[in-house]
């Protein structure tokens, strides 16, 4: 077990003291890993969680014997803001188990990034359904995988997008590229809470 | 890769936390609650125990501790309240509220346009 812990660390400073989330979810392959990585101050971490199947961490420990705990990896990454404000950014897959965790993990997350891959682009459904319920902001980011580049009113079609989110173009390889997602994820925010005093519930879609 | 939980044998996870396997609804840590040590590690202490010690020297974040000792998030959690309740450990939770702060939120912009 002591072979688990890595010699390269890099420690925070003695005066962190605020500890802030933002997501990026996206299907396997999309490149959340990547985005992580090109912004991350740490080589991209992974660890897991273990639930039952009615969503709740394991509180009997026979469950996960009797196979109906399931576990969902996510990996993450850090930067240091400032002297006390450290962001971790969070890679979670988009799959329909990951959603039960949510609470448990994401509560109080600034916000999401849906990272989508315009060839498969049925694979961000899901994750923005579960936003808009959840009330969480979010804004989508097209990694670019070299192919045509997709209009953005196409993709905004596809998604059913709230023509109020955020849409950009990525490549989540870059760190400048990545900054810049973070960025407008931010601003969104921002202007989102601005002159609020409520977060808006976003209106159940109807699923088709 | 480790794969905590998969790999492991459920009575490993079993044996560290005395068969205890839920941190509790009340748990106070989030997932990125800071994590500092207040003490050293003594011998003959449980080791998962002193090495969270060891990782928390500087502030360390609840999921950093689970990914450097490969356990999961809840596991970890049962172990940082053993320590959080003996003074061994501090802990530092995330300024949070229903809405973001706009300071916060300002500082966050800040930040990320210094990187």
């Amino acid at each position: 077990m002591d072979s688990a812990i890595s010699d390269v660390r890099t420690p925070l400073g003695a005066t962190a003291d605020n500890g802030l989330k933002i997501v990026v979810v996206g299907g396997f392959g999309v490149g959340k890993t990547t985005m992580v990585r090109s912004v991350s101050e740490i080589r991209p971490l992974n660890t897991e969680e273990t639930m039952t199947r009615a969503g709740e961490t394991v509180d009997d420990i026979s469950e996960i014997r009797g196979k109906t705990a399931t576990t969902v990896a996510f990996d993450f990454g850090r930067i240091t803001l400032d002297a006390r404000n450290v962001l971790y950014l969070f890679g979670a897959p988009g799959q329909e188990r990951f959603w039960f965790l949510w609470d448990r993990l994401f509560s109080g997350t600034l916000g999401a990034v849906v990272l989508v891959d315009t060839r498969r682009i049925d694979d961000s459904w899901y994750a923005i359904d579960r936003l808009e319920r959840h009330g969480t902001p979010f804004i989508v980011a097209c990694n670019d995988f070299g192919g045509a580049r997709h209009a953005h009113r196409d993709v905004r079609e596809a998604l059913d997008l709230d023509p109020q989110v955020p849409l950009l173009d990525c490549d989540a390889r870059s760190r400048e590229s990545s900054k810049q997602v973070l960025i407008t994820l931010v601003q969104h925010i921002k202007n989102r809470y601005a002159g609020q005093t409520a977060p808006a519930v976003a209106s159940p879609r109807e699923f088709v | 890769m480790r794969r905590p939980g998969r790999d492991d044998a459920p009575d490993r996870l079993y044996t560290l936390t005395g068969g205890r396997s839920r941190s509790g609804p009340d748990s106070p840590f989030d997932l990125v609650t800071l994590v500092v040590a207040e003490s050293d590690a003594t011998p003959g202490m449980q080791s998962e125990h002193a090495a969270i010690l060891r990782l928390a020297q500087a502030p360390t974040a609840v999921v950093e501790v689970a990914a450097e000792l490969g356990l999961p998030v809840s596991i970890t959690k049962i172990l940082l309240s053993d320590l959080l309740a003996t003074g061994r450990v501090s802990a530092r939770h995330p300024r949070n509220s229903v809405l973001p702060d706009p300071d916060i939120l300002e500082q966050v912009l800040v930040g990320l346009r210094n990187l």
